[in-house]
């Protein structure tokens, strides 16, 4: 097995998630292509821990799964505050800041 | 005495049949992966892209276990596609996405979103060639057993891991006191 095998893998995942980011327009679809983002992270990091040998790349990997955990526990709050404000979850109308 | 020694055995180096069986594994799951994931950013249909992150989700749990991470392919069952997922799902239910398929969930311009996926890609791509060009995983890589993931938790990354503690505390109290209704 290459490493290069996993790690392409990774990179289309990634890209794919930040394609997702920037052309989807409804708040819960831009957290889930933030979960692509950080799956593609965790499957460098396990593959590099398998690599070396070492168990820093597993142990960080569960930490970022928690860490995803309360990044979507906060950010479904805010798009469920930013429905309740505006009956709308569109990012793109969200502009109260726009100069 | 005796589970223990067993526990503690090598597992042998795969031989090159095994290799060509993972590796043929590999490509089916990868294929999944991403035919799933450029599902879940162009679908229609919100519910839709839920279940293809589920498909998503479950063929990085098997590439952790290709990879010899246990626990961080059951980890990611139980808090991914347990927990995160059903959060998302609520999350569409409770801001009133239609059942169905909807029009109106892309910009217009997405072409310059696929130009920069692209080009990141491209980078990506040639700096991961350039740095890893053939490296391979030595075919007698051991897997990493739970208890000694536990271990090192626990002794050399205990900081970190407290560290996490109180962020998903702080996260969670942070959720509820912003999405209450006064």
């Amino acid at each position: 097995m290459y490493l290069n095998q996993f790690l392409f893998l990774s990179a289309v995942l990634f890209c794919i998630g930040v394609y997702g980011v920037l052309t989807r327009k409804n708040g819960v679809l831009v957290l889930m292509s933030i979960e692509l983002i950080l799956n593609a992270v965790n499957i460098n990091l396990v593959a590099f821990g398998a690599f070396n040998a070492d168990l820093g790349g597993q142990v960080f990997a569960l930490f970022i799964i928690a860490v995803a955990a309360a990044e979507v526990g906060v950010g479904l709050a805010i798009v469920l505050l930013i429905y309740r404000n505006r009956r709308s979850i569109d990012v793109t109308e969200a502009d109260l800041m726009k100069g | 005495m005796m589970s223990l020694l067993l526990f503690a055995q090598e597992i042998e180096p795969l031989t090159n049949t095994e290799q060509w069986v993972i590796n043929t594994f590999f490509y089916v799951i990868a294929l999944v992966t991403v035919v799933a994931a450029l599902k879940m950013v162009t679908t229609n249909n919100v519910v839709h892209a839920a279940l293809y992150l589920l498909i998503v989700l479950a063929a990085v749990a098997a590439v952790y276990i290709i990879l010899g991470a246990e626990f961080a392919a059951a980890t990611q069952v139980l808090v991914y596609i347990g927990a995160i997922l059903v959060l998302l799902l609520f999350g569409v239910m409770l801001t009133r996405a239609k059942i169905g398929s909807e029009d109106d969930l892309n910009y217009d311009q997405r072409w310059i979103g696929g130009l920069v996926s692209v080009v990141l890609f491209a980078v990506m791509g040639y700096s991961l060639w350039e740095g890893f060009e053939d490296t391979k995983l030595d075919p007698a890589f051991q897997p990493q057993r739970t208890g000694d993931v536990a271990e090192s938790i626990f002794t050399q990354y205990i900081v970190p891991f407290e560290a996490v503690s109180v962020l998903l505390l702080a996260a969670l109290i942070g959720a509820v006191v912003v999405a209450r209704r006064d």
